[in-house]
């Protein structure tokens, strides 16, 4: 169910309506119910899988947690009967026990994940092997079903496995409650990756109708609407074309279409945070912020702690630090500075677990190896930047520039052009395609090239353009003013008529200008598809 | 606590770490920097700091990461 679509505008008002008819104690039974019933809706056959992956967390995320509290209890009266390294044995033989169950329930769930997204990918690879040494008879593509949401409530679940086990927090003790966190239906499509001890903060707690509350919901869901349906479902048209016909659209066209690409995406993706995150705060759940204003980064690195924020600090807390904090990690870096000095010895493990890192970033996004030379990129481009620090000290103690309007923009804009470029990677039917078309904007790019026709012909007329423009300088806008605080906030605070123009305003654009009607499909979400 | 002021200084020389707090939420250190902290760490005190314990509570300030040294040192009971 699209998020766009009249079907989901329907269960919402359903859900929300009965939400707040039902006694407070009720109500997160209640999600579960609307939760599974959405899930059903997109496919019966998924909620086996979302299932599985919530019993089997709830149930090894308890008995480690049970673990934990009783050899807790038990170590506190026993202590003193045993040597401190009789203790460290002890402590090290339950961490063991309490390991095994994590890393069977952490494999079995990510073995889910793998097979139902991976296999294929991985047949084709091996095809590709087979006809390199020319064995014609391939292996055979099999058929299966990637339930919808698989990387995010996968993701959020092991997270909750991780931190138990870590002793962050306790596990939950109610299987109900535990599967509504898994499948809490705003969040299941395209995330955000929600922590455990962020969501389940307001997730089960009793909410009374609140004015205030619910129209910043409402608010937030339109403004997620205005992005996807005015902007990013507008220039989409504009982006197929040119990513479809490569012979036509090369060269400057080629950097068109990844600007607009950058444009869609960011329209696309935050409006449908936007819309998740209004439809959670209507029911009072507060759910994790996933952008702060991303094009607005000063380098790929800060670009990376404010695009799609959950997912960055998943991969950062439990694939990069796990990778960089474990003993082989450490005996490596004692192994490198010694071998290559202290200087460069010391990179050695940073970078390669990096490397690791966004290799299994880009592979998260899909099954292909776009995707994982996009990652291999992000990493490539980062490691310059890390290698060049001292290079832009050097250069900030000799050219006072730092801090000024001039380059700060500059900054603004060199990580965009780095973003868009990477991004091409997400376009175009493959890699070396996509390299062709990047070497186009340098090789064929050309004043001769430019015709403003062949924009029209990319099946948006002038006034499209105008409204897309118009629409992106609103978006620049409101991140400007939401810079010194929420702009729903500032917006409350005006009189009731200017408040009702601003909203209404948006409603009738987003109603009038939404891409509908012929030459528009109501179209997918990207991040839905990973 | 001067070995690893020293150390804090090779990464960021132009913060002041005997009084800066905040490191990580304040964006004094990043991902990479803690890494390369933890690697030092263990390269200078022969302490393994886990995963679990890279918080940015335990990263705040100077004082929180020595706090955290000296707790492994003294051997956690």
């Amino acid at each position: 169910m699209l998020f766009t679509s009249y079907g989901f505008i329907g269960f919402l008002i359903i859900v929300f309506a009965i939400y707040y008819l039902l006694p407070g104690r009720f109500q997160w039974q209640f999600l579960l119910l609307a939760s599974y019933v959405f899930y059903f809706i997109a496919d019966p056959r998924y909620l086996i899988f979302i299932a599985i992956t919530s019993a089997t967390t709830f149930l090894a995320a308890k008995k480690i947690s049970d673990k934990k509290k009783s050899f807790d209890v038990w170590f506190k009266e026993h202590k003193k009967e045993y040597e401190k390294e009789e203790r460290k044995s002890l402590k090290a033989k339950e961490h063991a026990a309490e390991k095994k169950i994590f890393l069977a329930c952490l494999l079995f769930n990510l073995g889910i994940l793998a097979v139902t997204k991976y296999t294929n990918f991985t047949i084709a690879n091996i095809n590709s092997l087979l006809s390199t040494f020319g064995r014609a008879d391939g292996i055979s593509f099999v058929q299966l079903i990637i339930p919808m949401g698989i990387s995010f409530y996968t993701f959020q679940s092991m997270g909750y496995l991780i931190d138990v086990f870590n002793g962050k927090h306790e596990a939950q003790d109610n299987l109900f409650k535990f599967a509504l966190f898994v499948s809490f239906f705003p969040q299941l499509v395209q995330g955000p990756i929600s922590r455990y001890s962020d969501l389940s903060a307001t997730l089960y707690e009793e909410h009374r109708f609140d004015w205030r509350t619910v129209s910043f919901g409402l608010e937030r869901i339109l403004w997620g609407f205005f992005k996807k349906l005015v902007i990013a479902d507008r220039i989409l048209v504009a982006v197929k074309a040119i990513i479809e016909d490569t012979n036509t659209y090369n060269g400057f066209y080629a950097f068109a279409g990844a600007m607009f690409y950058a444009l869609e995406l960011y329209a696309d993706f935050t409006g449908g945070i936007d819309i998740t995150i209004g439809v959670a705060e209507t029911m009072g759940i507060k759910v994790t912020e996933n952008f702060i204003r991303p094009y607005f980064s000063k380098n790929i690195k800060e670009y990376w702690n404010r695009w799609h924020i959950t997912m960055g600090t998943w991969f950062t807390d439990y694939i990069f630090y796990p990778i960089s904090a474990s003993q082989f990690m450490m005996k490596l870096s004692k192994k490198s500075r010694a071998k290559l000095g202290n200087n460069l010895g010391k990179r050695v493990p940073v970078y390669l677990s990096s490397f690791i890192v966004w290799f299994t970033t880009g592979i998260w996004h899909g099954a292909s190896w776009n995707f994982i030379v996009w990652g291999l990129g992000n990493f490539v481009v980062i490691m310059i930047s890390q290698e060049l620090e001292p290079f832009y000290r050097w250069f900030h103690s000799k050219v006072h520039v730092a801090g000024t309007f001039g380059w700060r923009l500059f900054q603004v804009v060199r990580t965009t052009l780095i973003m868009s470029s990477l991004r091409m990677f997400d376009c175009y039917r493959d890699v070396p395609l996509t390299f062709k078309m990047f070497g186009s904007i340098f090789s064929k790019s050309s004043l001769s090239q430019l015709k403003i026709d062949a924009f029209i012909e990319m099946g948006l007329t002038e006034c499209d353009y105008l409204v897309v423009f118009i629409g992106m300088l609103v978006l620049v806008a409101v991140s400007l003013v939401q810079r010194t605080g929420s702009v729903r906030g500032k917006i409350a605070t005006l009189k009731a008529p200017v408040r009702f123009v601003i909203w209404y305003g948006l409603f009738m654009v987003t109603l009038i200008f939404g891409a509908y009607g012929i030459g528009y499909s109501a179209s997918q979400f990207i991040y839905n598809q990973f | 606590m001067e070995q690893l002021l020293e150390i804090l200084g090779d990464l960021h020389p132009e913060v002041d770490f005997a009084t800066a707090k905040d490191l990580v939420t304040g964006g004094i250190l990043d991902s990479f920097d803690i890494v390369s902290l933890i690697s030092e760490i263990n390269e200078e005190f022969d302490v393994t700091i886990g995963a679990a314990e890279l918080t940015p509570e335990n990263f705040a300030s100077a004082e929180t990461i020595y706090a955290l040294i000296k707790a492994k040192l003294d051997d956690e009971d």
